[in-house]
């Protein structure tokens, strides 16, 4: 595979001005709407990161309440991810569930977020009660939302109770107005809403930028797994974009409690607005970076061409792309889906990036693209996208190999506010069910679910945005559709089992896990399910080979979930960490952390906060909360062992075409790997051989790494972590653990 | 488009004078008593030849700005509007020519805005302000 060498001439020549707009929409919605309640606030920017308060709104009660940040939140919980855990503890019982009004989404920005001068600094933390996993769920999204309601004045903004009617929350952090909306009629899918929104709420046009809208769409109301748009203005597409807080399904919880929209105005953006105690050397390390993607992207990732979409060669040259629900790795029509052709369809003459300052610019957008089906046929829209994930997902996981369909899957996913990732998931093994007589077009309601019927596919999405049919049964996920598959009598239990892809209710996102052992673990010993925000380590596994013993897969699986928590308590985006690195960073020991980029982090933190930390204290400081998470999963009735198994589909071949494409391999490995000798054995029996060997393997690692993470072989914190944590000062989160030692 | 253009058959980098460009640059356009803060620096190189670094008007930093703060103006001067800066510093880490300077003293990053200030304090005549055609916009 050679290195891809980016043409401009090749770039396609659409006009990215042009789209259908729905502004006439507009007078309509605003006819709809009829304040609840409105409650003035003093807006005030943040000191060395925070602002030192947190909003709390009820959407029921339509209780306003502002609260203090105490020093304990800082030091303990630090922002993001850590606020979001730390206020949902507090709201929650161990019978909430998902859907009863004492469940919350919480949203912080962390203390970094909001800074100007270093890539990926604009993100938001979203956590709560999932209603897929039941357990808490964290999202890290772009976006304007987090960083405009800091600079309003809240570190974090928690939302709690249902309302009885559809309500829009508008925070004014200009003239310091809260306002609770009821809204009756008007569109549900985000890019018409937060079109609408956008031109409401902002004061003229050269205010359009500081207006930022969180949304869902229409199929987040009919199924588990929605997700909320956190949303942009594109000044010179002249548009609103969007990043997705995707996993978990919070668009659901959000649409449960009849939130509409959530809306904030925030003050003109500046670079100094955090307050910082040391601006200097936030300059001169974000210069430095900018500069370093200048002069090393073009010949590394080229993430300003493709976004993360530049991955999709890689993982099928190296037999890691998902294809058919993860059977196979690599797929001979995948040249249509690759980077080579996304630089070519993506818009590459203007700016993107979902925040201030990110040079990275992953944030790609596909612009002109006309839709063939559903509500809106016809019209021309701009897709974000596609990320790899989506490539991935939408497209080779599910054999769909013609990029408008796969556009269009995306676009979709988007505006009915839905995972692309769980949909990806979900609907390959719908269609693997389908291909192997689990399914079928009576079961389906009528729909063919073949590999790469992709007007099938769109079709169940749009039934499940109407809250039909089978489009309902598959916006349950794929943990629920084994159980009623299982439970309608409709396949082999155990096979059903193997090959739906989840774990603790989440889809699995789009990696081939079976040869990497250490993503395998990534996986499935996370807090929140198989996701890659907590261990991508499948790059560094089995592109870079950079952990290749059992004893570096396992320290793999202590080190990055801790680091990787690090950037969702500030605030920052974890690509401009390792997608372009230091020219000379392979000369350095521990390369695969990328130790200049680590201290990169670690002085932009201090140089925010004033609290001077090291890379040790950065990881303690991930630690507290990462284990703090574990215990409120064990709280909630999961986060022990059991509760981290795999699918076998993830470890390895289950069934005899998987194992026969692939039997040179396998069979090398009953020799080299397991002292065996393949001659004479059928498959069968080799596959089982392979089973044994595989499942052993990863009960193995989950040994090793619950030891390093100071748990207990059941996947308990021990009270001595939890002190050397200082997470005993919490006595509930101690009298949690008791109960399981 | 007007660029600031310095002529090194003229120009000894500094050697024989007071380097009056820059501070009339650094007094006169950014009221700083200060030459380090110039929109153009001369440097001598031991061999004895030198350079300057300063905005030739390329206009790359007006494709990288997320906030449209750079425009040209009508002269096809590369211009910075202050209250659209967010203070990201991409201008000034993607200037090949690291022309886009900063003062620690301020949020908004400057350059040289082809006025000529420090073209008429020259002692040996090496700078001018030239028509040139505009370059074509380059995918960054």
């Amino acid at each position: 595979m050679s290195q891809l060498v980016f043409d401009p001439s090749k770039v396609m020549d659409i006009d990215y001005t042009k789209r259908t707009e729905y502004l006439d929409q507009l007078e309509a919605l605003r006819a709809g709407m009829r304040t609840v309640k409105e409650v003035p606030f003093q807006p005030s920017l943040p000191d060395k990161g925070y602002t030192n308060r947190t909003l709390y709104v009820n959407v029921g009660s339509l209780e306003v309440t502002e609260k203090p940040v105490t020093q304990q939140m800082k030091d303990v919980f630090i922002g993001g991810r850590g606020f979001g855990l730390y206020h949902l503890w507090n709201a929650v019982k161990p019978t909430t569930r998902w859907n009863d009004p004492e469940n919350e989404i919480v949203i912080s920005p962390g203390p970094v977020a909001g800074m100007t001068q270093y890539a990926g600094t604009g993100k938001s933390l979203v956590v709560s009660l999932s209603p897929q996993t039941d357990i808490p769920i964290d999202s890290n999204v772009g976006g304007f939302y987090g960083p405009l309601l800091k600079f309003s004045g809240f570190d974090a903004l928690e939302l709690q109770g249902k309302a009885e009617k559809d309500i829009i929350l508008f925070i004014d952090g200009v003239k310091g107005l809260i306002r609770v909306e009821e809204v009756a009629g008007g569109p549900e899918d985000s890019h018409v809403l937060a079109e609408l929104l956008t031109h409401l709420y902002a004061e003229g046009e050269k205010d359009l930028p500081n207006v930022s809208v969180v949304s869902t769409g229409a199929a987040a109301a009919h199924s588990l797994i929605g997700m909320l748009n956190f949303s942009f203005y594109d000044r010179r597409r002249k548009c609103v974009r969007f990043k997705q807080a995707g996993r978990g399904g919070i668009g659901t919880v959000f649409r449960d409690k009849r939130i509409r929209a959530l809306v904030v105005r925030g003050p003109k953006v500046a670079g100094d607005l955090n307050h910082p105690v040391d601006p200097e050397t936030i300059a001169k390390t974000g210069i430095k970076y900018h500069k370093e993607i200048r002069e090393n992207d073009g010949g590394q990732c080229m993430m300003r061409r493709n976004g993360t979409a530049h991955i999709v060669e890689i993982m099928d040259a190296y037999d890691l792309l998902p294809v058919h629900n993860f059977q196979y790795g690599s797929h001979p029509e995948v040249h249509k889906i690759d980077s080579s052709y996304w630089q070519q369809r993506c818009t590459q003459h203007t700016v993107d990036g979902c925040w201030y300052g990110c040079s990275m610019a992953c944030a790609k957008g596909a612009d002109g693209l006309v839709l063939k089906t559903g509500p809106y046929k016809g019209d021309m829209v701009t897709v974000d996208g596609p990320e790899y994930e989506n490539a991935a997902g939408l497209g080779s996981n599910c054999g769909v190999f013609d990029p408008d369909y796969l556009l269009e899957l995306n676009f979709y996913c988007d505006t009915y506010g839905i995972c692309t990732i769980t949909y990806g998931t979900l609907t390959a093994f719908v269609m693997e069910c389908y291909q192997r007589g689990i399914l079928n077009k009576e079961r389906t309601g009528g729909l063919e679910m073949t590999w790469g019927n992709a007007e099938a596919d769109l079709e169940m999405m749009h039934r499940m945005a109407r809250g039909e049919g089978f489009g309902k049964i598959a916006g349950l996920g794929v943990k629920k559709m084994k159980e009623y598959f299982i439970q309608q009598g409709w396949g082999d239990p155990q096979l059903i089992n193997d090959i739906g892809m989840e774990n603790k209710g989440l889809e699995y996102s789009q990696y081939m896990s079976k040869e990497s052992l250490a993503q395998q673990g990534g996986y499935a010993l996370t807090n929140k399910g198989p996701q890659h925000d907590e261990a991508w380590l499948i790059f560094m596994d089995m592109v870079n080979k950079q952990i290749p013993t059992f004893e570096d897969k396992a320290e793999a699986l202590y080190y990055f979930p801790l680091f990787r928590t690090w950037f969702g308590l500030n605030g920052f985006c974890k690509l401009p960490w390792n997608d372009v690195v230091p020219a000379n960073n392979s000369e350095q020991p521990e390369a695969h952390k990328v130790p200049e980029h680590v201290q990169n982090y670690v002085d932009l933190f201090s140089a925010t906060t004033g609290v001077k930390i090291d890379k040790e204290d950065l990881i303690m400081q991930s630690a507290r909360v990462y284990n703090f998470q574990r215990v409120f999963n064990i709280r909630m009735g999961k986060g022990l062992r059991l509760h981290d198994a795999a699918p076998y589909r993830s470890l390895g071949p289950v069934t005899k075409e998987e194992y026969e494409s692939r039997a040179e391999r396998y069979d090398q490995q009953i020799i080299t790997e397991m002292g065996l000798d393949p001659a004479g054995k059928s498959t069968e029996e080799k596959m089982a051989m392979h089973r044994k060997w595989r499942t052993d393997r990863f009960s193995k690692l989950m040994d090793s790494v619950y030891t390093r993470r100071g748990w207990t072989l059941d996947g308990v914190p021990t009270l001595a972590r939890l002190q050397e944590l200082g997470l005993d000062a919490f006595p509930e989160v101690v009298d949690v653990v008791k109960q399981h030692l | 488009m007007k660029q600031l253009v310095i002529d090194f058959q003229k120009c000894d980098a500094g050697r024989n004078c007071n380097h009056e460009c820059e501070m009339e640059c650094a007094v006169k356009v950014f009221k700083v008593d200060d030459p380090a803060q110039a929109a153009l620096q001369i440097k001598a190189y031991e061999d004895g030849g030198g350079k300057a670094v300063l905005c030739d008007q390329c206009g790359d930093c007006i494709v990288v700005c997320p906030s449209e703060a750079l425009k040209r103006n009508k002269l096809g001067v590369v211009m910075i509007d202050k209250q659209l800066c967010v203070g990201c510093y991409m201008c000034i880490g993607f200037c090949e020519k690291d022309a886009f300077m900063r003062n620690p003293d301020w949020i908004v990053p400057h350059k040289c805005t082809s006025c000529g200030v420090c073209v008429k304090v020259c002692p040996h005549g090496a700078l001018s302000i030239q028509d040139v055609p505009e370059p074509a916009v380059r995918i960054i």
